[in-house]
């Protein structure tokens, strides 16, 4: 090990423990960073002899330092695991102080792994150094979208879920924010969260952005796709908030889909299949195939569900006609799993194969139906007073001030803050 | 219904997609007397008219017939080009008497010729005077002229030329007048509309005749543009002064089906009676077409086999109208929609075979109109398809309040927190450019 080495890494030894201090090294580190990466050869020897978790902002500069001057693919095998180790047992106070730097990291730990093919090793780290970088679950940090990926390169939809239910409001990065809705609808999807993944991928498509980004596109693609399928159509017109670009251009890109989605209308299989095969292409090419498909096999239930409004009994033959399936029995299948599935109320009675359609047996009076409509409320009224709170915030914040001033605009109040809550006013 | 039933007995009419095509040549118009329908009609109208019959019919002797009729009236007429045409379509079928006249035409055009050299010269010498009555008055002999001639276009043009000669209101509705029959024979219905208002805007109170001429002008524009609702207004408020008085566009007797038909098929239960059974005027014009008036009645008593049948044996006339034919089919299923759901509307639970029996169609047919008229949520109802019985079906109030609560309240979730997400990468976004600025100063 080298001198210089030596005395940044006594530097660190000596000025972890209190605010000040860290501070110093902070300002200390900083200066020594062309020093770090020159030295950098003799970086992983210094390791052993630095606590992550007592030395996590000295460490962080020496693993940046380190991960710089290599190219990925240099970088040992055991890399992997010291960088897992100090993500997960690092001060969370420390780490703060640099956060570029602690992104830069994560980030070259996530080219490691999946460049090694596993990016499930990735995974847990990274999904610790989310909770240590985010000073509240409400914010989006630029690890979300690496975090995100990792999972579903590894299929831990699971995993990525538990982060994804946490609602984010803070994000200080439009390219954080589309990928990691976009990544967040496709792990839903892979979970058939479909509820979630439409939110997630709307909120990529309402992005405001000035110039349209691909991933909006691909989440637009996808958007219509699961629209179909989670709620049997799509509404073409755009919600008024959405930024210019994306509803000028989003359409033209999208074509096929919105074909589908217009022949999906009919009810029609056989046009759907014709639809899906003229197309079918582009579907592949976009990765998109095996969602077309639960497309197409929604269209099923679809009109199975429509039937119920029209029919209080109708025969199991009837069924498959009208629904275009092969026969009686698969006709049953598809009742059956309907009804296991809750999707439709009926009974199916063998002996003379009639399905007697049910209306919704839910009468709003149980207990848990009362407790589910008060938490509704509770979150309401935490949610209107939040949208008070921040509208309190921004009126008083002084670049927004500066900026509606020159406007010569009067005094926004909550009413034209933004269109979408007209509707509930 | 089924399809086999429609073609095997008129009495039905059918409301599906297998309704016969609109240019199905009527094979049974056993009904209509071509004399007396030509009689109704005067002028061009009733050369077309006839022509229309011919094209359409596959009887060759009514065909022959029509044909015999417009020769005639052609011949009275000095329009050349549409002689040929009824000729060519004779295509010496009946005989010497009409074939095609080769002196007669040629006597008809040099008259044509001296005559429009003369209002030329006639229309110049106006001209030069400054006289704006006479060139008004050229501008119309023109009219008049070319639309003798046939040649509608030219006609148009100078009919509405003369409006900027007119002094009096009595002039503009006279040449609105002019410019709504042309446009009818032309077809371009957005014209007649346009020409309705304008002469309805003249600050003189108009005469009822020419009142009631205007409604039928502005009810076959409306017809023709598929709004049948306003269309049946309009024929509905129809002096019945008219008469014969227009019988150069529309007989008193059409004013009578085409309003009876539209105001069925369009108009809700009260409207029908207040407007059409109550209306004295209307009346006048039911009287000349008993099968519409009884049909009218039929179905405001809900005696629906009667009505259809009415309007089964109808529809074959109606086929051959020249303003109704494409319309009917959509009329017919819109009257039969209509009547399904006045059916059902008061009961419970009706049962199937007896509705059929009431529609003169199976069970299986009934059953498929029901669905799509459950489907567009036009009958509030649900059918048991294993005992063949419909039973109404009233949305539960509570329960749908709490789901649409519910629904709303999950909406408003979304919409917020996705508007709070926008509203801060703004804000982080402006943030930076701010910062930006400050660290370049």
């Amino acid at each position: 090990m080298s001198d210089a080495v030596e005395s940044i890494v006594g530097h660190i030894q000596s000025l972890s423990s209190s605010p000040i201090q860290l501070d110093q090294l902070h300002r200390f580190l900083n200066r020594r960073e062309k020093q770090l990466r020159s030295e950098s050869t003799h970086l992983l020897s210094a390791l052993p002899q630095l606590d992550p978790s007592l030395h996590s902002l000295g460490y962080l500069y020496i693993v940046d330092g380190y991960t710089t001057a290599h190219d990925t693919k240099e970088l040992p095998d055991e890399f992997v695991s010291i960088i897992g180790r100090f993500l997960n047992t690092c001060s969370a106070n420390q780490i703060r102080l640099a956060p570029e730097k602690f992104v830069a990291v994560c980030r070259r730990l996530k080219d490691q792994v999946m460049l090694i093919q596993s990016p499930i090793r990735g995974v847990a780290p990274l999904r610790a150094a989310i909770r240590k970088l985010q000073a509240s679950p409400e914010h989006l940090t630029a690890i979300h979208p690496d975090f995100l990926l990792l999972c579903l390169s590894a299929k831990c939809y699971r995993t990525g879920l538990a982060v994804l239910e946490d609602d984010v409001y803070e994000v200080e990065n439009s390219k954080d924010l589309l990928l990691y809705g976009y990544y967040g609808g496709m792990i839903c999807i892979g979970q058939k969260c479909f509820r979630k993944a439409l939110d997630l991928l709307h909120n990529v498509i309402t992005a405001p952005m000035a110039n349209l980004s691909a991933v909006a596109v691909e989440a637009y693609k996808k958007y219509v796709l699961v629209s179909l399928i989670h709620l049997g159509q799509f509404i073409p017109d755009f919600p008024k908030y959405i930024s210019a670009t994306a509803e000028k251009n989003l359409k033209s890109y999208a074509q096929p889909y919105l074909e589908l989605a217009v022949t999906y209308d009919t009810g029609k299989v056989t046009e759907l299949e014709r639809c899906v095969q003229k197309h079918q292409e582009r579907f592949q090419k976009d990765n998109n195939f095996g969602l077309v498909r639960q497309v197409v096999s929604s269209t099923y239930k679809r009109n199975v569900q429509r039937l119920t409004q029209t029919y209080l009994t109708l025969s199991l033959q009837d069924i498959a006609d009208r629904v275009q399936l092969n026969s009686s029995k698969e006709a049953e299948m598809l009742v059956l799993q309907m009804i296991q599935d809750g999707e439709i109320f009926a009974t199916i009675n063998q002996k003379d194969g009639m399905v007697r359609f049910l209306e919704d047996p839910e009468q709003y009076r149980s207990c848990e139906m009362v407790e589910r409509i008060d938490s509704s409320m509770q979150r309401m009224m935490m949610l209107s007073k939040k949208l008070t709170a921040t509208n309190e915030a921004l009126s008083c914040d002084p670049a927004f001030l500066t900026k509606v001033g020159k406007e010569r605009s009067p005094m926004l109040d909550l009413d034209d803050y933004d269109p979408a809550l007209e509707h509930f006013m | 219904m089924e399809p086999e039933s429609s073609s095997s007995s008129p009495t039905l009419i059918s409301s599906n997609g297998d309704a016969p095509a609109p240019h199905r040549p009527i094979s049974n118009p056993d009904l209509l007397d071509i004399d007396s329908y030509s009689s109704l009609y005067s002028g061009r109208t009733k050369i077309t008219r006839l022509l229309f019959i011919a094209d359409r019919c596959d009887v060759v002797s009514l065909q022959l017939e029509a044909l015999r009729i417009a020769y005639d009236e052609v011949k009275k007429g000095e329009n050349t080009q549409l002689f040929r045409e009824v000729v060519a379509k004779i295509a010496g079928r009946l005989g010497d008497a009409h074939g095609p006249d080769p002196d007669w035409t040629e006597v008809v055009e040099r008259k044509a010729d001296a005559r429009k050299d003369k209002l030329e010269n006639e229309l110049n010498a106006y001209r030069t005077n400054l006289i704006k009555e006479s060139i008004r008055m050229g501008y119309n002999d023109f009219g008049d002229f070319y639309y003798a001639h046939g040649a509608l276009g030219d006609a148009f043009k100078n009919y509405v030329r003369t409006r900027d000669y007119c002094t009096t209101s009595k002039h503009i509705i006279h040449m609105c007048l002019n410019a709504i029959l042309v446009s009818i024979e032309m077809g371009q219905f957005t014209h007649v509309t346009s020409y309705v208002s304008k002469a309805e805007q003249s600050q003189e109170a108009v005469e009822p005749i020419v009142a009631a001429k205007l409604r039928c002008a502005a009810g076959l524009a409306h017809l023709e543009a598929k709004k049948y609702k306003l269309a049946a207004r309009m024929f509905l408020e129809t002096h019945p002064e008219l008469g014969n008085n227009y019988s150069e566009v529309i007989a008193a007797q059409d004013v009578a089906t085409y309003g009876g038909l539209c105001a069925l098929a369009s108009f809700d239960r009260a409207e029908l009676k207040a407007k059409v059974i109550d209306n004295i005027n209307f009346r006048n014009f039911l009287e000349l077409v008993p099968e519409v008036r009884e049909l009218i009645h039929d179905f405001y008593s809900s005696h629906y086999a009667s009505c259809l049948d009415y309007l089964g044996s109808l529809k074959a006339n109606l086929l051959l109208d020249i303003h109704l034919h494409d319309h009917v089919d959509t009329l017919y299923d819109q009257i039969r929609s209509k009547a399904l759901i006045q059916y059902t509307h008061p009961f419970v639970s009706v049962d199937m075979r007896m509705m059929a029996d009431a529609f003169k169609t199976s069970v299986a047919g009934l059953e498929k109109e029901l669905e799509a008229l459950i489907t567009e949520d036009q009958i509030q109802a649900r059918i048991d398809s294993h005992n063949k019985i419909l039973y109404a079906r009233h949305a539960d109030q509570r329960n749908s309040t709490f789901q649409r609560v519910l629904q709303t309240g999950s909406e408003f979730d979304r919409d917020v927190k996705a508007m709070l997400l926008r509203a801060n990468l703004i804000k982080h976004e402006f943030y930076s450019k701010q910062s930006k600025k400050l660290h370049n100063f």
